[in-house]
Order: structure tokens, then sequence, then C-alpha cells
């Protein structure tokens, strides 16, 4: 039974004003109405996020990290439902305060209590430390710190000192679950209130022989030494350790092994807890970038209390969020879409696609925009490995407002000019022209930026190819 | 077969916002000449050897600024300042820049020394700089890149500035001047990454090492259609973001 709550009318006007609001968008056909709700919310009520997600009876989650933020957080938002709960998730990835307030707000009766029992929240970097304070989360996820779009968030530093301090403002009913495989992560974690929870890779093969070019220099906090690992997966992610022996990866509460990848379709993975037998894991998901997000969703499912055979059925039937990972058929060509958006990721694509033939097979189109939401400064494509792409014969197109930057980057990673197809700017026509590089019957990979996936997922959309994603 | 021989100055520290792809514009520019490049990463503690041709030296973060200002004093300043009076060429940027002036001064904690190459002293401004960049400069016509940079540099009476600034805000958002140049030495602030795009630059260079290795240099032509491309593109996106 459920206390009965008074009635606080500043609390109720909000949601009322944001619920409003987001049906005024929907219906103007502006999109999803992800954001505007929650500006109208907040200048009502302030801390109306703070009380809403008070009234959550299994509290708050917060996801943050670099990468696979949204893909995590779904997969959390999978298993506590198939666990029975009533989850309130801020779906369609909009991860700062006010997409926060709109996910929390349209999810709430008029009188303000949750329609929930428990809320996933994907967290932006920047606003990370403002979520944190609103919703005194019970949970938080702590996936991976990579460069990414610096004139937006400034250095990796910077975002590394701003999460200490919030970390340091927590106590014990918060548990950190963290991945171990970061430095930075561990590091800034240690030594603080809040319990931790900690996870990463034990895993013999897929491993890299040096750190990628876009690895930030992983360097001891204590003396300043290069880092150097026993294992490197991901960037700069693996079982390193002070050669100097003043730090090292803290032991592993959770770890993952045996993973298997299956192209660009599946992977499997074993978790193991200490003293407990491996539980093993399949998912509709590929590459080993999504094995960290599938061991980092188990890891919180764990930390909650959801049986394992509930997150297994789960993770089996989860399905990718719009544009992360995707096929559509489309004029009879099957093209599968991968978000990119900045370098470590990138690498993990380019790595998925290239795996199995040693190079690029299938006709491929980039399409790389600058705006605000991709980061307006494109010299980071500098720091993707597209030297991967010089080998094999798949076509290369490139679109966007800046894809004839991609070209010429292309061109001096050592990708023969014969299979370079610098295509329109403008997106449409682009993805035109590149459906007629691909043959009839043919598969072909898209590769867009963020704004550049929503445009084309909404070209897509209106020929009638794939639903828009609010609709999930 | 000639050779041209690279020395990037703290690769894996300092190459902040995509400075590799200088390092490569260099590299394949002289390879599909027939000019066989070799590139050397000069890191902390590494001497410098006398026969650079080509310096590169690009941004890092604060933390790591601190390291590398502390290892070019003495010996390794002078040796990189001995290479430029003898013709070596160099590309810096950001960091890289500000640490060949006198020295960079932070808000809140002492000031880095630099080496001096450059007549110019550097500060932390009260704002960042973060956008698309043109500049026009004498030597290569129209130069496009992106800066992102809090630290503001004055130019003192010996130096020269790169260029006069189109779009954007250049050395300190005051003075219209970009960058500065000592013999066949640069620094900027321009990235995105500036080689690649710049292909004349980029050539610049190349010929100005290629000169000091065998006293002349000439360049056989590249069709630069790509290069063209992405520079066009960006500078129209420069003037339609400013």
């Amino acid at each position: 039974m459920r206390a009965i709550r008074q009635l606080d009318p500043r609390l109720a006007a909000s949601v009322v004003a944001a619920k409003l609001t987001a049906l005024g968008i929907r219906r103007l056909g502006r999109g999803g109405g992800t954001s505007a709700p929650g500006l109208v919310a907040e200048r009502i009520d302030p801390a109306m996020l703070t009380k809403l997600t008070a009234r959550l009876r299994d509290g708050v989650i917060v996801v943050a990290g670099t990468n696979g933020k949204t893909t995590t957080s779904r997969m959390i938002a999978d298993i506590l439902d198939a666990s029975g709960r009533k989850v309130v998730h801020n779906r369609s990835g909009s991860n700062l305060v006010r997409g926060v307030v709109s996910a929390v707000a349209g999810n709430a009766t008029f009188t303000g209590s949750p329609r929930g029992d428990i809320a996933v929240i994907e967290a932006d970097e920047a606003a990370f430390p403002a979520i944190v304070k609103l919703t005194k989360p019970r949970f938080i996820l702590l996936n991976n710190l990579f460069r990414d779009q610096l004139d937006r968030y400034g250095e990796l530093d910077t975002i590394a000192r701003t999460w200490k301090a919030t970390f340091q403002t927590l106590d014990e009913s918060t548990t950190l679950i963290v991945n171990a495989d970061d430095p930075t992560l561990s590091s800034i974690t240690e030594g603080i209130r809040a319990k931790r929870l900690t996870f990463g890779l034990n895993e013999a093969n897929h491993r890299l022989a040096a750190l990628p070019h876009a690895a930030d220099a992983a360097v001891c906090r204590v003396c300043g030494a290069d880092l150097k690992y026993h294992a490197l997966y991901v960037s700069h992610l693996g079982d390193w350790y002070c050669p100097n022996g003043d730090s090292a990866r803290p032991a592993l509460d959770l770890a993952g092994s045996d993973i298997q990848l299956q192209g660009v379709e599946s992977l499997a993975i074993t978790v193991t807890s200490t003293g407990q037998a491996g539980v093993p894991l399949e998912i509709q998901v590929p590459g080993l970038y999504n094995a960290y997000n599938t061991l980092a969703a188990y890891a919180v499912a764990h930390a909650v209390g959801v049986p394992d055979v509930t997150v297994q059925s789960a993770m089996r039937t989860f399905r990718a969020a719009f544009g992360r990972i995707e096929r559509v058929a489309y004029k009879n060509r099957t093209l599968t879409l991968a978000l990119v958006k900045n370098p470590v990721g990138f690498n993990e694509v380019l790595r998925m696609l290239t795996a199995e033939t040693g190079g690029l097979s299938v006709p491929t189109l980039i399409a790389i925009n600058d705006l605000d939401a991709d980061g307006r400064d494109v010299s980071w494509l500098w720091d993707v490995d597209f030297e991967l792409l010089a080998d094999g014969d798949g076509l290369l197109g490139t679109t966007g407002i800046r894809g004839n930057d991609m070209a010429n980057r292309l061109k001096y990673a050592g990708v023969p000019e014969s299979r370079l197809r610098p295509l329109a700017d403008e997106l449409e026509a682009g993805l035109d022209a590149f459906i007629a590089m691909v043959p009839e019957g043919g598969v072909g990979y898209i590769l867009p930026t963020y704004t550049a996936m929503l445009a084309l997922r909404k070209i897509l959309a209106d020929r009638g190819a794939v639903d828009a994603f609010w609709d999930q | 077969m000639q050779t041209l021989k690279i020395g990037w100055l703290y690769g894996t520290k300092m190459n902040i916002y995509g400075d590799r792809g200088n390092v490569l514009a260099l590299a394949q520019r002289a390879q599909w000449r027939g000019i066989m490049p070799e590139v050397v990463e000069l890191g902390l503690g590494a001497p410098i050897p006398d026969d650079i041709d080509i310096f590169f030296f690009g941004g890092g973060q604060d933390q790591e600024q601190v390291a590398v200002s502390k290892d070019l004093q003495g010996a390794k300043g002078e040796a990189i300042r001995e290479a430029v009076e003898h013709g070596a060429a160099m590309l810096s940027i950001c960091g890289g820049y500000q640490l060949l002036g006198h020295e960079y001064r932070p808000h809140d904690a002492e000031p880095l020394p630099g080496i001096g190459l450059f007549d110019v002293v550097s500060t932390a401004g009260p704002e960042r700089f973060i956008g698309n960049v043109i500049i026009g400069s004498e030597e290569w016509g129209s130069l496009v890149g992106f800066e992102n940079h809090s630290g503001l540099t004055y130019l003192g009476n010996g130096a020269t500035p790169m260029g006069t600034v189109e779009v954007g805000h250049g050395n300190n958002g005051t003075d219209g001047t970009e960058g500065a140049r000592y013999r066949n030495a640069l620094g900027c602030y321009m990235h995105g990454a500036l080689l690649p795009k710049n292909p004349q630059l980029t050539d610049w260079l190349i010929s100005a090492g290629l000169t000091r290795r065998y006293g002349e240099a000439a360049l056989a032509p590249i069709d630069n259609r790509l290069e063209n491309l992405a520079k066009e593109t960006a500078i129209a996106r420069a003037r339609k973001t400013k």
C-alpha cells in the first residue's frame, strides 16, 4: 500500500504544464517533443524532478559515460520491466536536465505522483552533476570516459574533476557501479563514502595490440607514469596497471569473459561474480563495445536484485535504440545503420565491419554533420582509424554538411580514390546516390553522426522504410 | 630516393584535436611524390636528433602541458631553436604554439616557461574562443581551420603573424592577427586538422624541409580535388556560421 500523499499545488501545476506542452508540440508535428515540456515544467516548479523522483518506490538509476549510455539504459529498462517493475525512462535519448524533467513529468499523474516504481535516467556528461543532485540516485552506472566533442564538453580532465566532486557529495545510500577497466573512472571513485561495485573484462580473445590513436594517454593518477596493460580491449579500457606499482585495476566484483562476436548481428558473454557459476548472456547487438554495455546492464540488474533468469530472457529479446545499430529494408536492399559520434565509438564500428574480411567489402555511406549535437569541430575524424578501410573493395560514399572533409580523410587514410564517392552534401540526394551504389538484393552500411542519423531516419521513415523513433 | 624526416614533438601527449592529421598530411604528400617520409616521435626525455626536417607540435590538456614545458627547458629547447635557425620547418598548434613563445600564464598557477622561439606571450583569457576560422595570408592565401582556446597570444616586435583573421578570433580576438612565423617555423590556433585541407601550406612545409636537407626542392603537382572540396566546404561553413 502506498501512503496517501498530500496534494502539492505547484508540483501538480508543473506536471500539467509539461504534459500540455508535449501534446501541443506533437500536434504541431514538430517531432518527438522531448525537451520543451521540461523547460516549461522547470519554470513552474524547479524542484519538480526532486519531488517526483523521491516518490519512486525503488528509486533512481542514473546511467553516465561517453559511449553506450542509451544502449545500456535501454537494456536496464527492459530488464527491470521484465522483473515486474514499472519503469520511468528518458527513452528517446534526451539526456539534459530538461529532457529528464520531460520524461519524468510525462510519466506522472496530474497530481504529481510518478506512474512507476523506478526511474532509469540517462545523463549527459555535462548535465550529470546536476541530474545526480536533483534525483539523489540509489544507483549510478559509470560506463566509460572517452574524448568526445571538445567544443562542447571541454577536456576529459575537466569532466573527471567535476564528476569526482559530485561523487564526494554522496553517502552509503548510493551505489556506484563502475567499469573498472577505465583507469579514470576507477581512480575518481576511490576513497568515497558511496558503495562501489566494479565490473570489467577478463577476456582471453578480442585484445588490441596497442593503444589506438583515439585513446587519451592514460596515466597513473599517483605518479604520472604512462599506464601499461595486461590486456587492452577498447580504446584505453582494459586490465591496466602502473609500471611503478602505484595503482592498478581494482579487483572485479563482476567479470565478463568467453565473448563470442557474430559479425553485425549479435554477441554472447559470460558474467562471473566472485565464487559463483558464470551466467551466460546472449543479445542481438554486435561488437565488443556492446559486450561492455551488456556487462554493465547485467551489473546494474545484479545490484538491484533482479534474478539472473529474468536478465537472461530480457537480454534475448532486447532491440537496440533507434539508429544505434539497426537494419532497414529499403528498395530491395538491406541497410545497416550504425550511429557514429566520437573516435572510440567510430573505431569500434569499423572494427566490427572489417572483422570478418580484414577490410571493407560492403558499400558504405558515411554521413558527417557539424551541428551542435554532432560537435561543430570535425577534427575528431582524424583520430579515427579509417586506415582499417584501406583494404577491401567496398565503395565509400560520403555525404552530410562535412561529407567532403570525410572524403578527404579517407584519401589520407590510404583508401584508393577509385573507391571514393564524394556525394551531395544534402542527405536526401546523398542517400539516393548511395542506394544506386548498392546492388539490388544487396547490403549497405550507413554510418551517420547524430543529426545526420535523425535526418536519414526521417527520410527513410517518410518513404515507408522505418517507424519514427518516438512511437516506440 | 629522397627522404624527409618529420619529428613529432610529444605525439602521444599533445595530440588533442586530431593533430595526427597534420603529420599524416605531411607524410602522405611526401610519399605520393616518391619522397620517403620518416616520422619519429620525440617524447618526454627524448633528445632532439640534429637531422629533423619538419617538426610538428600539437596541443594537449593542461596536466600534460606542465610536464612538456619542463621537458623543453635547457638543451632540448636549445636544440629546437638551433634547428629552426638552420632552416628546419615547424608547425605548432595551440598548446605547442604557446610553449614555443616566451611563456604561458594560466589563471591560477605559476607561469609555464616556453622556449622563446616566437616573440609572443600567452595568457589565460576570460572566455573560450570556439568556432571555424578563416585567415588571409600573403604566403599561403586563405587558410581555414577550427579554433578552441581560452589562451590569448600577443605578438612582440620580433614576431610576424601568419595572417589576418577573416572569420573567428585568432591570436587574441582583438588585434585581428592569427599565428606567428619565424623563419620556417609557424605557430597558430587552427586545427581541423589544418594541413589536410590546406594543401598549399603542407607543400610549403615539405618544400622548406626538403630545402633544408637537399638545398633545393621541386615538388611534383598532386591532384587536390578532394582537398579543395574539403577546403571550400569548410570556408563556406565558416562564413555561414560566423
